[in-house]
């Protein structure tokens, strides 16, 4: 119920969390909004010695617009990034799979960075960032690097972010205009998807001019349904390619077996969740 | 140890706590504030529910020390200071949107929170706003009954003309 002892730090700048972050090392842990990390520590499934809090860095809060690009701070709760504007008109999918996450309580007080940088594979925000392509932007000691939502997950919670580095801003390519699906299965409301399918795509003419899918929970990492946007790009916006199409959307997943559904059934149900989430995004897009 | 300042229910409190104090614990081991209860040990039964600077948040999930410079309500401080019921718990009770009790302290301060954001919310959009409040007894059908309950008369209360839709106790 109540975690390890630990000492504690809220730096106010990103160079202060850096330097505390070198300083102890090994026996810190980076506290964001704690809706993963604050389970985690009292269930003594981890017991680091040093929290850093970095809830008082007003500098990795909020929502501003960069060139052709939303930049989204790592510390920006998911309610203030799920009632954005300027997130809803540019990266609608990430509108829609936020007001799907967690429940109000914890959209208030989880954030956007902490739930990327935590990797869990049944996470709803990994499949949205795959499929807008996404950079995040990581400070360490030697200034910041940029690294592309493909290279990011590493593994089962495990990032590119090493322990010495701070995540400090998610870049998303505006998408204006594209319409996006969110599709997610749940055994009860509140929790992480069983599999949950994300889907963006921009229309002209009839015709799938652009698409991206994520798929949140069939691998160790959220995964790209690249066989289906490569089935699709440049086909008609009908139901029938998209059904064609979806077919290849468990190529290369590697699901999780578990008390809420086999692997073979997370392979099955993809295939009718991508297909529901294409058409909502071709929808959303006019087609 | 670390020094908090914060607001609890309106009264300025300061205390050294250890960091890994949860603002639940706080709540009713040092302040005595025993009306916000802990029902689960995962962060899903939202029992806990207080609002931190007037958002929701679970109480068992957050760190004292977060919550150092801020304003904490809890179900003890949604009443008046004459003792008149909130609208919301008015509602609870009218509706009798409550068995044994356990979850409502939660239950009315999501529910508050919840109508904060959206005054007139639809059915689903209040069964969907709870979702993070689990109740053992009730089935939710009266809570839901009160949250709309408490809707109309919310909006009654602002506009004195009481032109929200009437919701009448089951
Ligand atoms: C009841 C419940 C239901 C939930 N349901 C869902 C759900 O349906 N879908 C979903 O996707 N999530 C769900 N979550 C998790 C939620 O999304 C969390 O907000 C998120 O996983 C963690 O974000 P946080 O800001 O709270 O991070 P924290 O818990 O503070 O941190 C998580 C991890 O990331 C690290 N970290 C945080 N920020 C940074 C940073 N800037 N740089 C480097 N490392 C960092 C921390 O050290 C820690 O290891 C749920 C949580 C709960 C308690
Ligand atoms: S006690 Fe906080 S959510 Fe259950
Ligand atoms: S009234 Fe008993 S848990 Fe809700």
């Amino acid at each position: 119920m109540i975690p390890a002892q630990f000492d504690y730090v809220a730096p106010t700048t990103v160079e202060e969390a850096l330097a505390a972050l070198r300083q102890y090392g090994d026996d810190a842990k980076l506290l964001a909004g704690g809706q993963s990390l604050l389970p985690v520590l009292r269930m003594r499934l981890n017991a680091p010695e040093w929290i850093i809090d970095l809830g008082r860095i007003d500098s990795l809060r909020g929502v501003r617009e960069d060139g052709d690009a939303i930049v989204i701070g790592a510390m920006t709760p998911h309610s203030v990034v799920g009632s954005d504007p300027l997130v809803a008109q540019h990266a609608a999918l990430v509108t829609k799979a936020v007001a799907e996450l967690a429940d109000a309580q914890i959209r208030h007080r989880g954030t956007f960075g902490g739930a990327l940088a935590h990797a869990d594979p049944a996470g709803d925000l990994g499949g949205p960032v795959r499929a807008l392509d996404a950079e995040f932007v990581i400070a360490g000691a030697n200034g910041t690097r940029t690294v592309s939502a493909d290279d990011f997950f590493v593994d089962l919670f495990e990032t590119a972010i090493s322990e010495d580095e701070i995540l400090t801003e998610v870049r998303i390519p505006k998408h204006t205009g594209w319409g996006a699906h969110h599709e997610k299965m749940v055994r009860v409301a509140h929790q992480w998807p069983i599999c949950a399918v994300a889907a963006t795509a921009r229309v002209e003419g009839g015709t799938i001019a652009d698409i991206g899918i994520g798929l949140a929970n069939m691998g160790n990492t959220p995964l790209r349904a690249g066989g289906v946007e490569e089935a699709l790009r440049g086909q008609p916006a009908t139901e029938d390619s998209v059904r064609a199409a979806c077919a290849r959307a468990a190529e290369g997943t590697s699901p999780p077996s578990d008390l809420n559904g086999s692997a073979d059934y997370r392979n099955h149900v993809v295939q009718v969740m991508c297909r529901r989430a294409v058409m909502g995004a071709l929808e959303g897009a006019g087609a | 140890m670390t020094r908090i300042n914060l607001t609890v229910d309106g009264m300025k409190v300061s205390d050294d706590v250890e960091p890994r104090m949860l603002l639940v614990q706080y709540l009713r081991e040092k302040l005595g504030k025993t009306g916000t209860v802990i029902g689960c040990d995962t962060s899903n039964c939202g029992a806990c529910t207080v609002h931190l600077d007037g958002q929701s948040v679970k109480s068992c999930n957050v760190l004292a020390v977060q919550a150092d410079g801020s304003a904490v309500t809890t179900i003890e401080g949604l009443a008046g200071k004459d003792g008149t019921l909130h609208p919301v718990q008015e509602a609870f009770r009218e509706c009798h949107g409550l068995q044994c009790g356990f979850c409502t302290p939660g239950m009315i301060m999501q529910s508050v929170d919840l109508l904060n954001n959206n005054p007139h919310p639809s059915e689903q959009e209040i069964r969907e706003g709870l979702e993070g409040n689990l109740c053992r007894c009730t089935g939710y059908h009266n809570i839901v009954r009160a949250v709309q309950y408490a809707s109309g008369h919310l909006a009654a209360a602002a506009t004195p003309t009481g032109a929200a839709e009437e919701v009448t106790p089951a």
